[in-house]
Order: structure tokens, then sequence, then C-alpha cells
């Protein structure tokens, strides 16, 4: 199935008509939810739309193109919490979405930028998660700190804050292992994790990054907010955005939950991280 | 109200739809359209929830309604037992032949769970079936990929065989086989790294390794989770690799799971397995009547039809 191109190629076909129809909206609505948004928001935002023509009166196509993105960029254009240093960054997340990668670009990226980092291995679930997180600590130049398998996380996470002030790091970053939001017992023990980077890392700036997996569909509602509830979310990172998942239920989290995108994920380097530009993101819904 | 299923919308609509008789157009209608949107909410692709919806209303226009159901109840029995009978209308579990070396191959998506399901596989199928399984290590690209499946080896006590200073998963893949057969291993596992379906070079070389390897089952791995996407993901490893099934994993959450109707409804391929959580022993048959429940979001369709 190609939605790539059907969108574009509709709109070109209605503006030769002369006429933004039911057809075409209907056109639009199924677009975004085939880019994962869901029914609901896929709704909202064609409905704003339809109300911005009647208004504007719009005719061209280019106008309308226009009114539809500002419409969706303006969903997800969302307050930022400030990023300063000495900062403490808790990844977290449902399995296999990407949190430990993602720990290694932003090291990198942080590193360049002339930051002390560290990095806390503090899955000590999965089979071979620190070794994974370790490797990538080599390749980025960077301090870890690691347990065993096994070892209480929150007392890894206790330790690298006690490291973290110690060696005056600017920057320490906290993997935990993937959870899915309805294992009640592994929600509580990341609520005791961030209880512990709260309680330690006074005069730390903490944000905590959950990272969705673009690939995902609608339960990734639910993920974000049980999560939210747990450690309160500062942050979303969308990753695996260089697939041709569009990413989309990420535009229904922000509209529901009013928590901002701050990175995208685009491969599996260090490197493939960049900042969340809502234009861009966007424009890639219709790409 | 999102996640919540056809439960309630449902009572409420078809209380008002008493009449019995036959199922009329307008019944379908109503019923049609609270049925796509259950559907798409759980993740089934926009275009399979079209045709698939499509398909039951022109089979179900005229049929009799059954004397204790409601027309929307009888509509509903419909989507239910067609869905099923998608899912798992050609279901076929995996094809064991005396004598024969079992090879499998785990693909897909990164982050899938094709390493935990290789792990997960060679366990159940050495209890079941006294195979003496090997894994291959061939995935050479993730950070540490290759010491998560010895981990799991040395856990379960399965053999591994990896290859830890060379890049080459082809190479590996043709000396974990001689391993095998060496060792008289007559199931051997081979985990590969997960890939996306556009990447070319990558998906290559899984054709390669097929080549290589010969698989009796290529399973893709797909999590539960996954949305709209799944469809795409579903035929493009399947048109390059002509995959014999499908695993599905993460359904020990909350996700309705549409993308499994997605899969089947594209590929024709079957659903084996189910992942149902991170140890190894957390892997189930799957069973089409109770996934056609979950992504109707009804618990039990049948509890439902029989409140009539
Ligand atoms: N294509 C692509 N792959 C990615 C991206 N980010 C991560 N991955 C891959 O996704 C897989 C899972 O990544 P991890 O970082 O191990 O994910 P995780 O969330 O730490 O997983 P668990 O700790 O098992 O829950 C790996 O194969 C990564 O290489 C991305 O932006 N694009
Ligand atoms: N809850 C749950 N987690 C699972 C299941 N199967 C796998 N996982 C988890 O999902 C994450 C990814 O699993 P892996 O086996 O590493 O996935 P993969 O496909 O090999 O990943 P790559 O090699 O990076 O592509 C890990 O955290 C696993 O523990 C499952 O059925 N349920
Ligand atoms: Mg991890
Ligand atoms: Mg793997």
């Amino acid at each position: 199935i190609k939605t790539k191109d059907t969108f574009k190629v509709k709109l070109e076909n209605v503006m030769y008509m002369g006429s933004f129809d039911d057809d075409f909206f209907e056109e639009l609505e199924e677009t975004l939810i085939l880019s994962d948004l869901g029914v609901e928001t896929s709704m909202k935002i064609t409905e704003q739309l339809r109300s911005k023509i009647k208004e504007t009166r719009a005719k061209t196509k280019e106008e309308v193109m226009a009114y539809l993105k500002e419409i969706i960029a303006d969903m997800v254009r969302i307050e930022q919490k400030p990023w300063t240093t000495p900062m403490i960054i808790l990844m977290v997340g449902v399995n296999g979405v990407g949190k430990t990668t993602t720990i290694a670009k932003l090291a990198s990226r942080y590193k360049a930028e002339g930051k002390k980092v560290m990095v806390a291995a503090a899955d000590t679930f999965r089979a071979a998660a620190t070794e994974q997180l370790e490797e990538w600590s080599k390749r980025v130049g960077v301090d870890i700190i690691k347990s065993t398998k096994g070892a209480d996380p929150s007392s890894v996470v206790f330790d690298a804050i006690g490291a973290a002030r110690a060696r005056k790091t600017d920057i320490l970053i906290c993997d935990t292992a993937g959870r899915l939001h309805n294992k009640v017992n592994l929600m509580k023990e990341l609520e005791k994790i961030s209880r512990i980077v709260n309680r330690e890392g006074e005069g730390f700036t903490i944000h905590n990054l959950m990272v969705l997996d673009a690939t995902t569909g609608q339960n990734a509602l639910n993920q974000a907010k049980v999560f939210h509830e747990c450690v309160e979310i500062s942050g979303i990172v969308l990753t695996k955005l260089d697939g041709t998942s569009k990413g989309g239920i990420a535009i229904a989290i922000i509209d529901e939950m009013q928590i901002p995108i701050e990175y995208v994920g685009i491969g599996e380097k260090q490197e493939d991280l960049i900042e969340f530009d809502p234009l861009k993101f966007v424009d890639l819904l219709f790409e | 109200m999102i996640f919540e299923g056809l439960n309630e919308k449902f009572q409420n609509i078809f209380s008002q739809l008493k009449r019995k008789g036959k199922l009329n157009e307008k019944d379908i209608q109503a019923a049609s359209r609270e049925i796509k949107l259950a559907l798409l909410e759980a993740d089934v692709n926009f275009k399979v929830v079209k045709q698939f919806t499509k398909n039951i209303s022109e089979r179900a226009i005229g049929q009799e309604v059954m004397n204790s159901l409601t027309p929307g109840q009888q509509f509903i029995k419909i989507v239910n037992d067609e869905m099923t009978t998608l899912l798992g209308g050609e279901i076929e579990r995996m094809d064991f032949i005396d004598g024969r070396r079992n090879v499998y191959m785990m693909v897909g998506l990164q982050g899938a769970g094709k390493t935990t399901t290789a792990g997960k596989v060679a366990n159940l199928l050495r209890k079941e079936k006294k195979f003496k399984p090997l894994l291959v290590a061939c995935d050479v690209y993730r950070p540490a990929a290759i010491k998560q499946l010895e981990i799991l080896g040395e856990e379960l006590n399965i053999d591994v065989y990896s290859e830890h200073d060379i890049k080459d998963p082809v190479g590996i893949a043709k000396r974990g086989l001689k391993k095998a057969e060496d060792g008289h291993y007559d199931l051997v596992i081979f985990d590969t790294a997960g890939r996306l379906q556009i990447d070319e070079a990558l998906m290559e070389e899984l054709v390669k390794i097929k080549e290589t390897i010969l698989p009796t089952e290529i399973l893709l791995t797909v999590d539960a989770m996954t949305g709209q996407e799944s469809v795409n993901v579903a035929n493009e490893f399947n048109r390059l690799l002509d995959i014999t099934g499908v695993i599905l994993t993460k359904l020990d959450g909350d996700t309705r799971g549409g993308a499994a109707l997605s899969i089947t409804f594209t590929t024709g391929k079957s659903i084996k397995y189910i992942g149902t959580g991170e140890k190894l022993a957390d892997i189930e048959l799957f069973y089409p009547d109770r996934m056609a429940s979950r992504i109707l979001g009804m618990g039990d369709v049948l509890s439902f039809i029989d409140k009539a």
C-alpha cells in the first residue's frame, strides 16, 4: 500500500476541480489515520481545516496546504522544559522502543557540545542490557556506572547520582529496563527510581524522557498516560522515523497530554538524532 | 472513549434495532460504521478495514437474524466469525518432519523481539518435541546482540554458535549450519539483526542468508503494538523472503493487536505463536477466536451476543 503519493495526488486533482469537497476531506482523514493519528485526532484536524477554508475562502492548493500544516504544527508546538545543566535525564518506555540507543545518541551529542556526560546502566533485567550500554559508552567515550544483573535499579541510579556529583558531571543519563505500562509492579519500580532521582538529584534539572517508537499504533496513548502518571514525563523522543512510519500517534499524544517532542531518532548510529522541528515533522506526514 | 471497544457502544445502538427478520442494508450500514471505528482504534490497517467490512456487509445483507439476536448482534457475530476464519483459516502449526533438520530464521524490524523469541522457541520445542536446539547469532550490528543471545543460551542451557570478531552474517550463518550438522542438532534457530523493510542492502543480506541456510521456517516477528505500518512491513518481508509464519510479541500489554488482522489479511500467512512476556517461558500458541475478541474489544464476543 502506498500512502505516500495518494494524498498529494488527490490534492492536485481536487485543485483542478477547484473545490474542496467531502471527498477531499475524506481523503485527508484517511491519510491522517494511515499515519497513526487515530480517528479522533484525524477528525479534529479535518474539521479545523474545514472551518478554516470556509472562513478564509481559501482556493489554491498552496493556501490549503499551508493552513493544514499550520493547524498540525500548532498542535505539536509545545513549550519545552529548559535544558540547563547540571542535568539528569531518565529514559523510560516500553520494551524495544530505542531507549538505550537514544542514550548513546544523546551522550554523543552532549559530549560534542563540550559537556561532561555520564550514563547509568539501570536496566539490570534484560539479557546483555548493561553490556549494550557499556559498548555504547566506549564508542562514544563517556563514563558509565553499572552493576550486576538482577541488582536493584534504584541503587544503580543512586550510586550514579553520587558519582555524577563527585565527578562534576554536567549530564547524567539513566537507562531503565523496558516495561509495559500495564505491569503494576514494574511501574512501581519505576516510580521508585524516579523518587530516588528527585530526592538525590537536588540542584540538577530533571528530565524524564519517554521514548516512543514511531511504528506504534493507538496503544501509545495508553502508554503515555500511564507513564506520565507514574513519573511525570517532560518530553518525548520519537524513534525509528527513518522507516516509513509517520509517528502520527505522537500528535494524538501531544494534543491530549500537552507533552512536547524533544528529539527524533532517524537511524541506529550515534549521530542519527535530530532536534524536533514541528514543520519538518508535519511535512513528513504528507510526503 | 478509545480502547473501550465495542461493548457499550453496541449495546446502545442495537438495543434500538430490535426488529427481527433479515438483516437489511440500513442495519448493516449503522453497524458497519461502528465496526470500522472499533477496528481502526485497534490499529487494523485502514485499507484492510475498508475491504474487510465491505466483504462482510455484502455477505450479511439478507441473512436471517437468529431468533435470540438483534440485527446488530447478528452482524457482530458475522464479523467475529469471519475474522476468526481469516486469522486462522489456514492455521498451520509448525511443520515437523521426522529426521529432517528444522532450520528457522527470525526476521523483523528493530526491537520487535526476535532475539528473545528465538530463545523462547528453542526452549519450547526442546521441551515439547525433544529437539536438540542450536541458536546462531547472526546480528553483528547491534551492540551486545551476540552477548544477549549467549546469555539467553546460558540461562536455558542451550548451545549458541557465535563469532565475535567477524562481521559477516552470511558466513556466520553458513558455519552455524555446519556446526548443527556436525553436532547433530535437529533444530537450528538463526537470530538476525533488526532492519527496516525499506533498507535494501540489509534486506538483500536476509535473502543471502536464506539462500545459504535454506530455512524450513522463516518467522516474521512483529510487535503487537504496531500501528498502520504493519501491512507494509509484512508485505515487504513476505515479498522478498516468502515468510512461512508470523510471531506476534508483547501481547501481555493492553494493545488490541489489530496488526494481527492486517498481516493475515494481506499476506495470507498465519500467526504461529504469540509472545506474552519478557521471560523465556512466555510463549503460547496463537488462537484466532481469542484474537478476534481482543481486536473487537470485547473480552468475549459470544457472551456479549448471549446478552441478547
Ligand atoms: N531504524 C532505527 N532503529 C533504531 C532507532 N533507535 C533504536 N533503534 C534500534 O531499535 C532496537 C532497539 O533499541 P534499544 O535501544 O535496544 O531499545 P530499548 O528501548 O533500550 O530496548 P529494551 O531495553 O529492550 O526495552 C535496536 O536494534 C536499535 O538499533 C532509530 O531511530 N531508527
Ligand atoms: N513484555 C514483553 N516484552 C517482550 C516480549 N518479547 C520481547 N520482549 C522485550 O522486547 C525487547 C526487545 O526484544 P529483543 O528480543 O531484543 O528484540 P529484537 O527484535 O531482537 O531487537 P533487535 O535485535 O534490536 O532488532 C526486550 O526488552 C524484550 O525483553 C513479549 O512477548 N512481551
Ligand atoms: Mg534498553
Ligand atoms: Mg535482536
